[in-house]
């Protein structure tokens, strides 16, 4: 584990231990962090959201000091003490003024809680989509997520790239929200609320994150047998990481001689009737896109890192790191298996 | 058995053999009609559930108490969620509190048995032969296909995730008619509890006269004729859809999975206070007794549990804000789960100005009425906080919504039902529980529940989604899963300290007597246990609290009561 | 302890009247039964116009006759129910006679209409959207009409073994909420299938 990353780790759990005096702590960090706290806010939507729940919390805060402070008098000033237990105490039967004032009360504070949330419900959802913004098709998968940039001409799988959006430059990234099977939910607690992904019912969210870097967050609705491993990966670029990032994506698969034995078994092996390796004839869609699998970090939806090993293990049989994935094991030779991880090494 | 011809003197005196004296009981068990008698077999048939799923809970904790953990594999993992909360739902939390209602309902109104008998043992069956059903589902979930397999679609079972393309095998049909059979008997028993309260009441007993146990189960069983019969419509669309091929959540043929999410939900919101208002019932009967004070502001009381059946009903969304509604559609949503905020919180107040100024008497049933009070504070207090839309758009199916349900459900519910057993358990059996045991018990679990569910809090804020059987080690959220798993033993522990004492008891108690506890509704004037018809003439009342007039000839309540 | 029960003061409310059991359950039973219908017709109104393929609504006839007979059977089923009260037992198993035929030839009508729509119009439950509604609302109304005219058929049974009297019309009545319950539901069925969806 890199130092950092320990300190990230330290400093999320301090922030769980001391949650409740939170309201006085501003937002701990702007950056990325390895746990996707909603505490640490890196976009418009996450912030406004993590402001409004600090203004929350001190209204129930409140209302919980009040009330169990009157629980705690009262269990400890009324309980029955030894000899004069004897007696009934006086029997009061209720009170018109006492009733009124605490519903009247609540009232009020339901009408300022219910003002102060709807102001955000519309500020987030309604806000119109600048010119500027980066269009994203987000498509759900049992259990893999499918990225299209319409306009860029790229499709890609599990990790998404955006570019940061500046104060003086705004780009923010709309994310258009389709599933390809069942429910699923987009989540990156530290860019945005979460929004589902529901077959025949297209959905919409933002983001306009400012520090680059890694943000990860996973699928937050049950979608089958692997959802907890439907994670996420959003790589918040500068643009001009983003620009050379798209660059590569929009590129032909390599076509590298010195691979063409695997490439042979890809194509002469059922892999070509699921995947895609765009500039051969592999089009199959319903597994994630291959032709630039070595700018991925991970694979099987963060199942694994993306190391040669790894492939190998993965292609032998994808349930050593996800059983139930929807990759069936292929019975392939080790020999084939090594051919084919030679030539996926190739595909930057 | 044999020589009917030859009677010898003395064997028919002769107590029958011992194996078929345990034959003729259980027959008399099994045929009974009796109110006391179902509603001891429903507790009985809960508890025993409430042991089955917390041992699936528990085997969850085991497998997320580290990341990566192999204990189990993610396929019995989402059979263990799914199974676990809807046993609890289903067969702990509805029969337990139906049993409740059909043990006092009749005793406290001065009836001698429900309306409808034999409606109510049918209704008892009904339910019981559902949960055989969904267990069935161990053994026959794949029929001949290999081995069992239970449901794993999650308690809220979205489509399309239970179309026959993602859920093959029969599982999920067990499943949804397990629920179809269970909600025609809590249909009957409903319908029972209501012509009961309406009907069957003994001279004097005016509505407003009424325990507020009795008003509760009123309004409860109102709410579920038009809650649970919603589920019961949308389990025979999904079966259509499963086994003739309809298209209701069929979403490549024009099908809608959001209209199943509002269909869950139309039953499932008022679903939670159906099984909430029934513990609010215990509380009102509890907290005035060992106070000695009369409940403050009953009509106040009666009020806002009709005011929660109302504004619940129009509650529903508040689970869907993620799914994409319109974003007046979503303020609306939160207006209304708002609103219930107010009579809950009269509700509240009430029972805290019934406590002022009495004698508080702190026995096993009222610690844990007590520890009701506070926890559901909390849990209501974690519900407005996911009911803030756009907050609740980082919560949703994260730990933090499970940490809030359980806070009500555990915290709330199971405690109300523990206080329950504490404080009837003399009346059914005549035997006293154990206090000893008792506070055993009250801490154990009061400490376990603590440090599971308010870590749980904690998760969820960092992120940690549900249903996932396993997770990253470099998250942050290893520590905090470790002292959950631990927490659920210590409940674990406290749960068999209670079943124990249950037992124990019932061999060894100290005896009972009429009225342990110095009460005032009808059921503490007959005997411990009550005999078949309840009472020996029917009773007469003039004011909400019969045995106080009694007990106190010259400060009546009649003279008072509004 | 019968010695509290004794001295607990009597206070005689004289007029001390409580609703009938069996109405109050057949009332309970009829808001449950209709949240069900109201759950399929929330559907069915939804669903309308959503189907990806033919046929649609437009194959119904509206089935006027079938409407008649059933919305007049809650008249002589009414009229039923008076003749028992009064005691006139002949003219109590007549009408509830009739009643019964007016529900047989509803539900003939309603089969009639069925073998039209799956043998000539090629709709089945399983065809589109609209069938699946459609089948499963009006065949949900269907099911009601059986169970009660197996009812309304017991009934009838004791009646003609003379085991039906003048202090059982409590219960008529109650079984008649059941009925009228059926004719009620249909209206809104009818209304929503052959007039809104059509
Ligand atoms: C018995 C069970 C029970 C009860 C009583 C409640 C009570 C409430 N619940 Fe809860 N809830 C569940 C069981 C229950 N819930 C379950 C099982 C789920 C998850 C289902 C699933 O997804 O599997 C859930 C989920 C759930 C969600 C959806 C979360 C999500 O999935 O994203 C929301 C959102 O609004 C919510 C809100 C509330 C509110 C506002 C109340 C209110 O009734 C609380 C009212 C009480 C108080 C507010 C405290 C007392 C009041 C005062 C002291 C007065 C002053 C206070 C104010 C003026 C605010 N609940
Ligand atoms: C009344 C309702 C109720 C109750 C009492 C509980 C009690 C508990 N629940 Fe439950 N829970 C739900 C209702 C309830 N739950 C629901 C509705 C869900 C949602 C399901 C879904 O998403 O589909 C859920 C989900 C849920 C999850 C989330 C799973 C996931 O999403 O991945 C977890 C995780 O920790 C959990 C834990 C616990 C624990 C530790 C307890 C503890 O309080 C349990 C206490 C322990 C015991 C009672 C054990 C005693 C028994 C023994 C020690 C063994 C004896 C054994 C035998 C003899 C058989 N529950
Ligand atoms: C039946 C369809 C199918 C076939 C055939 C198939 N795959 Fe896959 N593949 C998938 C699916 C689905 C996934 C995503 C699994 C997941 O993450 O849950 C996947 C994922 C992968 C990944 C990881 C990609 C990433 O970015 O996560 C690699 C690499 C891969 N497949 C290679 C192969 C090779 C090589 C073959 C042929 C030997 C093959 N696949 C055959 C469906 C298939
Ligand atoms: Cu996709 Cu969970
Ligand atoms: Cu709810």
């Amino acid at each position: 584990m890199q130092p950092g990353r320990r300190l990230c780790l330290f400093r999320s759990r301090l922030c769980a231990l001391c949650l409740p005096c939170l309201c006085a702590v501003p937002a701990l960090a702007q950056g990325p962090q390895a746990t996707p706290s909603i505490l640490a806010p890196a976009s418009t939507p996450a912030h406004e959201i993590y402001n409004l729940s600090l203004f929350v919390l001190l209204i129930t805060g409140s209302i919980f000091a009040v009330v169990a402070g009157l629980l705690a008098y009262v269990v400890v000033r009324f309980r029955a003490r030894g000899p004069d237990a004897e007696h009934e105490p006086p029997q009061i039967y209720g009170s018109t003024q006492v009733e009124l004032a605490w519903t009247v009360i609540p009232v009020l504070i339901v009408v300022v809680l219910f003002l102060t949330t709807a102001r955000i419900i519309f500020a987030i959802q309604d806000a119109p989509e600048p010119k500027s913004a980066l269009d994203v098709t987000v498509i759900g998968h049992q259990f893999w997520w499918e990225f299209r940039y319409p306009k860029l001409n790229i499709v890609t799988a599990n990790e998404l790239h955006i570019p940061a959006s500046t104060r003086g430059a705004p780009e923010p990234t709309y994310l258009h929200l389709l599933s390809a099977d069942v429910d699923h939910s987009f989540w990156v607690p530290q860019l945005a609320g979460k929004t589902d992904l529901i077959p025949n019912h297209p959905n919409e969210m933002w983001l306009d994150p400012r520090a680059p870097g890694l943000y990860v967050g996973q699928c937050a609705q049950f979608c089958g047998v692997e959802h907890a491993k439907m994670l996420i990966r959003v790589y918040v670029d500068t643009p001009q990481q983003f620009d050379s990032w798209a660059e590569n994506q929009q590129r032909l698969a390599v076509d590298d001689s010195a691979a063409l034995a695997g490439r042979e078994v890809f194509e002469s092996q059922a892999c070509v009737n699921c995947h895609t390796i765009v500039g051969t004839p592999a089009h199959g869609t319903f597994g994630p896109d291959l032709t630039h699998l070595m700018s991925r970090a991970t694979i099987g939806a963060g199942a694994a890192a993306n190391t040669p090993e790894n492939l190998h293990a993965w292609i032998e049989d994808p349930g050593t790191f996800k059983p139930g994935a929807l990759m069936p094991a292929m019975q392939l030779s080790n020999q084939q298996v090594n051919e084919l991880v030679a030539y996926l090494s190739t595909l930057h | 058995m044999a020589d009917h011809t030859l009677p010898i003197p003395g064997a028919i005196t002769a107590a029958p053999s011992r194996g078929a004296a345990l034959l003729e009981w259980l027959h008399g068990w099994v045929v009974t009609v009796d109110h006391k008698r179902l509603g001891i077999l429903y507790v009985v048939y809960a508890i025993f559930f409430l042991l089955v799923a917390g041992a699936e809970a528990l085997a969850m904790r085991i497998q997320l108490a580290i990341p990566g953990n192999h204990f189990v594999g993610p396929e019995t993992y989402n059979e263990l969620f799914t199974m676990h909360g809807t046993t609890m739902v289903f067969l702990v939390g509805m029969p337990i509190l139906f049993g409740f209602a059909n043990y006092l309902v009749p005793l406290m109104v001065g009836a001698r048995d429900m309306a409808f008998p034999r409606l109510n043992a049918f209704s008892f069956w009904l339910t019981a032969f559902g949960g055989l059903l969904l267990y069935f589902s161990f053994i026959g979930g794949f029929g001949l296909y290999g081995m069992g397999n239970a449901p794993d679609v999650g308690w809220f079972a979205y489509a399309p995730l239970t179309a026959k393309a993602f859920s093959p095998g029969h599982n999920t049909d067990y499943w949804a008619l397990s629920l179809i059979v269970m909600g025609f008997g809590t249909l009957g028993t409903a319908i029972n509890i209501i012509a009961t309260t309406l009907s069957m009441r003994c001279r004097g007993m005016t509505l407003f006269r009424m325990p507020l146990f009795v008003w509760l189960m009123l309004v409860v069983s109102g709410l579920t004729l038009i809650t649970i019969t919603p589920l019961t419509a949308a389990q025979i669309m999904l079966l259509i859809d499963r086994y003739v091929g309809g298209h209701f959540f069929d979403t490549q043929s024009g099908g809608s999975a959001v209209v199943w999410i509002h269909f869950f939900w139309i039953f499932g919101h008022p679903e939670v206070y159906v099984l909430v208002m029934p513990a609010f019932g215990i509380a009102s009967e509890i907290i005035p007794v060992f106070s000695r004070k009369a409940i403050f502001g009953y009509p106040a009381m009666v009020a806002a549990s009709v005011g929660i059946a109302f504004v619940s009903l129009g509650v529903w969304a508040h689970h869907m804000f993620t799914v994409g509604m319109t974003s007046v559609g979503n303020a609306f949503f939160v207006l209304s789960t708002m609103m219930v905020g107010i009579p809950t919180g009269i509700k509240i107040f009430n029972w805290l100005a019934t406590m002022w100024g009495g004698k508080i008497r702190f026995a096993t049933p009222m610690l844990f009425a007590t520890g009701f009070l506070f926890q559901f504070l909390i849990a209501g207090l974690t519900g407005i906080m996911l009911s803030v839309a756009p907050w609740d758009w980082q919560l949703h199916n994260s730990y933090f919504v499970i940490a809030h349900f359980h806070y009500v459900l555990v915290g709330g519910i199971v405690f109300c039902i523990f206080a329950a057993i504490y404080y009837w358990y003399p009346k059914a059996t005549g035997r006293m529980l154990s206090e000893t045991l008792g506070h055993w018990h009250f801490w154990l679990f009061l400490i376990g529940f603590h440090i599971t569910f308010d870590t749980m809090h904690l998760v969820g804020i960092l992120g940690m989604p549900r249903s996932i059987y396993t997770y990253e080690a470099d998250r942050g959220w290893n520590t905090l899963n470790m002292i959950i798993s631990a927490g659920g033993m210590i409940q674990g522990i406290a749960v068999l300290i209670f079943a124990w004492n249950l037992i124990d008891s019932f061999l060894h108690g100290k005896e009972a007597g009429n009225d342990p506890w110095d009460a005032w509704t009808l059921e503490w004037s007959t005997p411990s246990p009550p005999p078949a018809y309840n009472f020996g003439a029917d009773p007469v009342v003039r004011s909400r609290r019969p045995l106080w007039d009694l007990k106190h000839p010259n400060d009546p309540d009649w003279k008072y009561e509004q | 302890m019968s010695a509290i029960q004794n001295s607990i003061p009597i206070f005689a409310d004289e007029n001390w009247r409580l609703p009938s059991r069996g109405r109050v359950g057949m009332f309970s039973l009829i808001i449950g039964e209709s949240a069900i219908f109201t759950i399929f017709v929330v559907a069915y109104i939804y669903y309308i116009g959503r189907s990806v393929s033919g046929p649609t609504p437009q194959i119904l006839d509206i089935p006027i006759f079938n409407t008649v007979c059933l919305l007049s059977s809650s008249l002589t089923i009414w009229l039923a129910e008076h003749a028992i009260e009064r005691g006139c037992m002949h003219a109590f198993a007549a009408w509830w006679a009739l009643t019964m035929a007016l529900g047989i030839v509803f539900i003939a009508g309603t089969a009639q209409e069925w073998t039209r729509l799956i043998l000539h119009e090629g709709l089945t439950i399983r065809t589109n959207l609209f069938g699946t509604t459609f089948y499963s609302l009006v065949g949900l109304h269907a099911t009601h009409v059986v169970v009660g005219l197996i009812m309304l058929s017991l009934v009838l049974l004791f009646t003609l073994l003379g085991r039906v009297e003048q202090r059982h019309a409590e219960r008529i009545q109650v079984l008649s909420l059941y009925w009228h319950f059926v004719d009620a539901v249909w209206v809104v069925v009818f209304t929503v299938v052959y007039i809104v969806g059509r």
